[in-house]
């Protein structure tokens, strides 16, 4: 067992009780008086200008109260990043996919908001609407955006080392192609929001749900010109958002500008339907990939080619089209690797960023292909990967540093608790295991903006009762568990118990913090708790040094108890001042009780007041100096190995899932339970995405399955028994050794899946979902092969 | 045209007059203030809003407010009693079955629905009776271990 009082436990999260018994606040659970409802005109086709809007019938419509179009919201681009800002409010020459908004209406109520909307008239000149990659990139194609001739929304060409001499040193070649489709997140909660502006102070205050206040309230003042401070921005509960409420979406701009104008609250929710046509999910990705490795096994050289089907706009996609490259740099020690990635504008809703940021699927292929290559070299695909595992302290060919990583052990794991070894290649017909890895960032090394703003800030302050140490951060608790993370740093630090912390979070009043994303709290906010929890304490033990006349290093505290290392002072003068302040109080201590935080605390404050400190946190300088090196530099990285096992139908095509073992190396577990929750979550995830989540569109643009009931996510009868198992390797740059969970957990899932495929039924399948009728089909394919 | 109904809503009785159109969902969240069924999809696919009408499990979104007149209605707000939380309720919380919540109110009202006609399910039996109840957090596997945590001390 470890020495800590409060973290590395299996503690109960401090926001489940309220959610059990629904109370937990969401943001549509929420309401205003006087309060008026939005909604919005988003375009019915894919491609097209627009010639005339003509909003005179909506304005007429009784009880509609405003109606915005680009006229009132203006033109200032705005995105994810402002290397890509290629968004407006609303659309004023094109449309570009099938949702995109034109104009948004506030009314008293929602009904009459959606009719009026109804009644705005566009004229539009349709246009070809670019649904494929290579409809967007053929000669002579409309162009979406001016300035990106071909569609190609960003373009990434790097080579570290030298692939073609890489290539000539090595025995075996392989190339294979793989292909992904667009995916949506589908999390629980649709987006919603409530915008308040007082027309008086100009103060405005967004209710959003939103992984990332930070953001939002610099792009809120950005787009609306208000000053940052005059905006503040708060998250609710959240129903989670695995990336896609990362970024700023449309409603949270609209419903601010028409309170602007009307002066009250205004509510706007996006529908299922909506949540699918905003889109901003997983990418559809088409990777080529060729790998060179010599007779012993060692990896020489890795070439990927790499096409994003992006939808319509840029959002986060300048990002993932860097990460589907520069993921591949570890954890295998890889000396010569080149990438070139496009990422495409074609006239669907915008992809983004979905849990395992662009690295997913460029790790299915790739540790598909390794197994491959394990086959041809006669090697069990375990000793392959062991062989070019990197360790704690190696450095990838793109600059990353490893500076802890337990791959070899999450691969033990595994293969231990799997009896690999029993069961590789010996299974009976039909049934199959198989493995693969992966490996990910604990948090953007840098912000999305440019900027040497700290990542995260964290304020501590003490009741003046000393009781309650009360936790204030801006960061985001969207349901992986990070106010119950931060709240165990605070009070494992102070030394007090973990119910003696209230923390209030998500508020861009807290200060700033980057938010829910690239896997980043746990190490950052963690910083940041840690460093102001640290500091409270020292004011703690330095008041009471002055008052006994000893040395602040003495003394210590631990579960709410003041410990003197030394001999124990004579306390008692302090704590008859603590009871003199609480007369009538029947919890007083007694004479031979220890000395408490709780009397430590009056008397600091006594001493100094309101005891209070700020905590922050910004990585070092990271990374290589090259284009694009920022993007998957951390200040650590987690990693993972999975070993999943499968019966394949060979009359039906149809897979079953029979169990699933994870091991993840987070660095230290915070939250252990927590840490399960987050393995178990992703792998649910990788399974749906493997077997058979699809946004399917018909041939005009429209989403045809923007639903629940047809785009299939993992219910609870599709899941087989999933063992976590955590790995704890030590982070020197993580708080407590801590490092990620959140997504690298999802990264070894599919190939896995594909590898036990394989074992199982013989067939490589280089096309996702893994849907009975492609199983089928190329089953039926390699036995006709075979015949001939 | 407004219509009266009467119902019982975690034991209390309730009058409302109602449109045709609203949903027991939306007269819950709206017009009651029980906020803890939640509206995931209004289509009946995610079981975020589940409440037990007459003792069954169902998506108070595909429910007419008029048809739950004469009903008796249990909320995940009604679940707990002056003893504190339900022992399901608890499960959930200690055995780590909640991340987001979202889908928590309507997990627990099946779990507790399927406890109550059978103290000693099995786990297929548990998968399937939450199987109406989509959670994209925690991959179920902690949400059935509490079920099941329920069902060995019954
Ligand atoms: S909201 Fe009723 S089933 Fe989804
Ligand atoms: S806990 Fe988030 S959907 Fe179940």
């Amino acid at each position: 067992m470890s020495n800590y009082d409060v973290i590395n436990s299996n503690a109960p999260r401090v926001d489940t009780p309220a959610k059990a018994k629904g109370k937990a606040i969401f943001i549509d659970d929420m309401s205003m008086p006087d309060m008026l409802f939005g909604a919005l005109l988003q375009s019915p086709i894919a491609h097209g200008k627009i010639l005339n809007i003509d909003i005179s019938a909506a304005k007429k419509l009784k009880g509609v109260k405003a109606v915005v179009t680009a006229k009132e919201a203006g033109l200032i681009p705005y995105g994810v990043s402002p290397a890509r800002y290629d968004e407006n409010v609303f659309c004023h020459d094109n449309v570009r996919y099938i949702g995109d908004e034109i104009a948004a209406v506030a009314a008293v109520d929602l009904e009459t908001a959606i009719a009026a909307a109804s009644l705005i008239k566009v004229d539009y000149q349709e246009l070809p609407a670019l649904l494929t990659i290579d409809d967007a990139m053929a000669e002579g194609a409309p162009v979406l955006h001016k300035k990106y001739p071909r569609n190609i929304c960003a373009q990434v060409n790097q080579e570290f080392g030298n692939f073609e001499a890489g290539l000539k040193e090595s025995d075996i070649i392989k190339t294979t192609t793989f292909k992904s489709k667009r995916q949506d997140a589908a999390f629980l909660e649709p987006q919603g929001c409530i915008a308040n502006f007082d027309k008086l102070t100009e103060n405005l205050t967004l209710y959003s749900s939103t992984q990332v206040p930070h953001y939002v309230q610099r792009i809120l003042s950005m787009v609306l010109k208000l000053p940052i401070g005059k905006v503040r921005v708060i998250k609710p509960y959240l129903g989670a958002g695995f990336g896609i409420k990362a970024g700023t979406n449309t409603m949270e701009i609209v419903s601010c500008l028409l309170s602007m104008k009307t002066g009250k609250p205004v509510k706007m929710n996006y529908s299922r339907e909506q949540v699918f046509m905003f889109g901003r999910a997983r990418h559809q990705f088409v990777h080529t990939m060729t790998t060179g490795v010599k007779k012993d096994g060692t990896l020489m050289a890795l070439k990927n080619e790499c096409y994003l089907d992006g939808g319509a706009y840029t959002s986060f996609g300048i990002a993932t089209v860097y990460y589907s490259g520069s993921l591949l740099g570890g954890p295998y020690k890889l000396p010569n690797m080149k990438y070139d990635g496009y990422r495409i504008y074609t006239n669907k809703p915008a992809c983004g960023a979905q849990r395992g940021h662009g690295g997913v699927i460029a790790r299915a292929c790739w540790e598909q292909q390794l197994d491959m290559i394990a086959e041809e070299l006669g090697m069990d695909p375990i000793e392959l990967r062991l062989k070019n595992m990197m360790v704690t302290g190696d450095i990838t060919c793109n600059d990353f540093n490893m500076s802890s990583l337990g791959m070899k052990e999450c691969i033990e794991a595994v293969k231990d608790g799997s009896e690999w070894n029993k069961k590789k290649g010996k299974l009976p017909k039909g049934k199959g295991i198989g493995m693969a890895c992966g490996f990910f960032v604990s948090g953007a090394g840098y912000p999305i903006y440019r900027s040497d703003t700290y990542h995260s800030t964290a304020v501590i302050k003490l009741t003046e009762d000393g009781g309650t140490a009360l936790l204030y951060t801006a960061s985001s608790e969207i349901g992986q568990g990070s106010d119950t993370t931060m709240a165990m740093i605070a009070a494992e630090t102070l030394g007090i118990p973990l119910s003696d912390i209230r923390i209030e979070s998500g508020d861009t009043d807290f200060g700033v913090d980057l938010g829910a994303y690239s896997s980043r709290q746990t190490l950052m906010t963690g910083h940041a708790v840690y460093d102001a929890a640290a500091h409270v304490k020292q004011q703690i033990l330095e008041v009471l040094a002055e008052e006994l006349n000893i040395s602040a290093d003495e003394i210590d505290i631990k579960k709410g108890i003041i410990i003197f290392k030394k001999s124990q002072p004579d306390f008692s003068k302090l704590r008859e001042r603590y009871i003199k302040e609480h007369r009538g109080w029947t919890d007083n201590p007694s004479a031979d009780d220890p000395l408490t935080f709780k009397e430590a605390s009056r008397i600091a404050f006594l001493a100094k007041g309101i005891i209070s400190a700020n905590g922050k946190y910004k990585p070092h300088q990271l990374g290589g100096k090259f284009k694009g090196a920022a993007v998957g530099t951390s200040p650590a990285y987690g990693c993972s190995a999975q070993i999943v096992e499968l019966t394949v139908d060979e009359q039906t095509g149809q897979i079953t899932i029979d169990n699933m073992i994870d091991a993840h190396d987070c660095g230290f577990a915070i939250n252990r339970v927590s840490v399960e929750g987050q393995m178990e979550g992703s792998l649910s995830m990788g399974l749906g995405e493997a077997m058979f989540e699809e946004v399917k569109f018909d041939s005009k643009g429209k989403i045809i399955n923007a639903d629940l009931a047809e785009y299939k996510i993992p219910t609870a009868l599709d899941m087989p028994p999933v063992k976590a198992i955590i790995v704890e390797s030590s982070e020197p740059n993580g708080p407590f050794g801590a490092k990620e969970v959140g997504e690298g957990a999802i990264m070894p899932t599919i190939p896995a899946i594909l590898n036990a495929v394989y074992d199982a039924a013989g067939v490589r399948i280089f096309e996702l979902p893994l849907t009975p009728e492609r199983v089928y089909q190329a089953i039926l394919d390699y036995k006709n092969k075979k015949a001939s | 045209m407004k219509q009266i109904i009467n119902l019982t809503i975690n034991d209390k009785k309730y009058e409302v007059a109602v449109d045709a159109n609203l949903t027991l969902l939306d007269l819950l969240r709206y017009q009651l203030g029980l906020t803890g069924a939640k509206k995931g999809c209004e289509l009946g696919d995610c079981g975020a809003c589940a409440v037990i009408m007459d003792g069954k499990p169902v998506n108070s979104c595909l429910v007419l407010a008029v048809q739950a007149n004469g009903k008796n209605i249990t909320t995940i707000e009604g679940v707990e009693d002056e003893n504190g939380l339900h022992p399901l309720q608890k499960a959930f919380v200690e055995k780590g079955a909640i991340q987001c919540g979202f889908c928590t109110s309507g997990m627990i009202l099946s779990g507790k629905t399927l406890l109550d006609k059978k103290p000693n399910p099995t786990e297929t039996e548990i998968k399937s009776a939450i199987s109406g109840n989509l959670c994209r957090c925690t991959g179920y596997q902690k949400i059935i271990e509490a079920v099941q945590s329920v069902s060995c001390e019954g």
